[in-house]
């Protein structure tokens, strides 16, 4: 019979192999990001073999084609005031209709209208989207941001008043006898206790804002400016039959992500468990 | 009468709470939903002046050859696709929530694919099925064309991409699932006997059923958005053979003057959606209530 702390090997070993289909993608596109075209023979051996030497030149010229710095700041712009105005507008309306939907139908209805929204595909308001972008004036980050906080407010609102279901009232009506406003009483009393749902919102709307292509594609491309993987898109034709400037490229657009990921693992995990189930 | 300003002073605020953001959300979501229904009457362009044309785009559409390819990809990818990686991350889960060596490592390493960018991941691959693939497939013995370049197995390379990704995700919601089940189950269930597949079957899948739907559902209406695999991959081709409904009506809406018929495509894709979502969780539901 086999004890309970016994660590079970062949599962253990079975996934280790398994690992190999996460790995060899990654493994191949770090050594023909490497590589010079001229070490691409046809052969398998040709494509896998390490480079001969480890230069960064074609990161450098990558970084060239496709205008690198411009559209990580642009990425970085779009995602984190998205996931700030998220983090304060999700949760403000969260809260309202979180504390009032049981007892009031307004915001039962408020409620039940915005949620539903998770059903409405971007494929039916992308074009009324670029006209109505366009006709305000802000076919840019601006408009794309303003998209992402609408389009993540479904799913946000929903996180946020589920939350607050585990919260008791009693906080902040202790919080109003002595006599603190409900403005007030929810910057100071709510909006800090609700910082796990705000972690798991952020992690959710950032890895979707980040590496979303569509809603930029279409309402910022006529504004000349890419986000990081918009930008592997508009290069494409650019980078030619040379695979090895263009998995330069790739390995730069994957790269902040992976160490962000490298850093905060288990809060992202975590993020993603807590938004999943909810 | 202090209560009282009190209490309105409180209604007030949660109005003030609700009222803008709602607003906004009207802007960028209900008015775009409405004027895509209102296009989808008309034979606009994108530019210039249009005129209404009643039912004609509807009537169209369900003539349209495209347009009816397009739909049978899409269902036939989604539904394919929700099976593979339901399949996959399921046993993945069970594997990664036995006991195991370096379990934290395992499971951070099988993440990965979940924060790569769908559209770079497509290119990634896009290569490996163009050069890597077939010179394996030399080596057995193939023909050494790329899987892409076939209208017949071009799909086929859009699963793998999709389903190498999305098993990321689900396997991480299974494994929270998993971790529900209370250990006396399985221990109460030892004595009666139930080992392996009759485990799983009878005590370790009813315990995780609202997982199992979760993720059916988040696939399902993932899948049938599909985009961003589509441009790397293949850009619906060969022959149209891999035009996904998001990829039909972004191409042909935005750049081939066909405003107003895509708009009515959108409409219908819209409401297939509805009824695959809304179906999902009613049967799942009624699938819970039974258990």
């Amino acid at each position: 019979m086999r004890r309970k702390s016994d660590v079970n090997w062949p599962v253990t070993i079975l996934l280790i192999l398994g690992l190999i289909t996460i790995i060899f993608p990654l493994y191949m596109t770090v050594v023909i990001a490497f590589k010079q075209p001229s070490e691409m023979t046809n052969s398998i051996s040709g494509i896998l073999s390490l480079p001969k030497s480890w230069s960064l030149d074609n990161f450098a010229e990558a970084m060239r084609v496709t205008d690198f710095w411009h559209s990580l700041l642009n990425s970085v712009l779009v995602t984190g005031v998205t996931v700030v105005i998220s983090i304060v507008v999700h949760s403000l309306i969260g809260y309202a209709i979180g504390r009032n939907k049981a007892k009031s139908k307004f915001y039962k209805f408020v409620y039940l209208f915005i949620v539903s929204g998770m059903f409405v595909p971007f494929a039916i308001l992308m074009m009324p989207l670029v006209k109505q972008t366009a006709q305000l004036g802000i076919a840019n980050i601006v408009g794309v941001i303003i998209c992402y906080v609408v389009f993540y407010m479904p799913m946000n609102v929903l996180l946020y008043s589920g939350y607050l279901t585990n919260i008791p009232v009693a906080l902040e009506e202790a919080a109003r006898v002595d006599g603190a406003s409900t403005w007030k009483t929810y910057w100071s009393i709510i909006f800090p206790i609700m910082k796990p749902m705000h972690a798991t919102v952020a992690v959710l709307t950032a890895l979707g804002t980040w590496n979303d292509v569509m809603t930029p594609l279409v309402i910022m491309s006529g504004s000349g400016m890419n986000t990081l993987p918009l930008a592997q898109m508009t290069f494409q034709t650019q980078f030619g039959a040379n695979y090895n400037l263009a998995f330069a490229s790739y390995l730069l657009a994957l790269l902040p992500l992976l160490i962000f990921y490298l850093i905060c693992q288990k809060q992202i995990l975590n993020g993603v468990v807590n938004g999943a189930v909810k | 009468m202090n209560d009282k300003k009190k209490m309105n002073e409180t209604k007030r605020t949660f109005l003030l709470m609700t009222i803008p953001i709602l607003l906004l959300f009207i802007g960028f979501n209900t008015i775009p939903l409405i004027r895509g229904f209102i296009y989808s009457f008309t034979n606009y362009k994108g530019y210039g002046s249009y005129d209404w044309v009643g039912l004609r785009n509807y009537i169209d559409l369900f003539q349209d050859a495209r347009v009816g390819k397009s739909y049978l990809f899409t269902i036939k990818l989604a539904v394919v696709t929700t099976i593979v990686v339901n399949v996959i991350s399921l046993v993945l889960a069970l594997g990664l929530n036995s006991k195991i060596k370096f379990k934290s490592a395992l499971r951070g390493f099988y993440f990965i694919p979940q924060i790569l960018g769908a559209l770079v991941v497509g290119y990634i691959f896009n290569y490996f099925f163009a050069y890597i693939l077939p010179a394996f497939m030399q080596m057995l013995g193939g023909d050494g064309t790329s899987i892409l370049a076939s209208t017949k197995w071009a799909w086929v390379g859009i699963v793998i991409v999709c389903a190498w990704q999305s098993v990321a995700m689900n396997t991480i919601i299974y494994i929270s699932g998993l971790q529900t089940v209370p250990e006396d189950v399985y221990e109460a269930g030892a004595i009666d006997g139930a080992s392996g597949w009759v485990k799983f079957k009878k005590l370790t899948f009813p315990l995780i059923l609202p997982f199992f739907s979760i993720n059916m559902v988040l696939c399902m209406k993932n899948f049938l958005m599909v985009f961003d695999q589509i441009v790397a991959l293949t850009k619906g081709g060969p022959a149209q053979s891999t035009e996904s409904i998001s990829y039909l009506i972004y191409n042909n809406g935005m750049a081939g003057g066909q405003f107003g018929f895509q708009s009515a495509n959108a409409v219908i894709f819209f409401i297939m959606i509805v009824i695959i979502s809304v179906a999902q969780m009613t049967i799942t539901g009624k699938k819970e209530e039974q258990l």
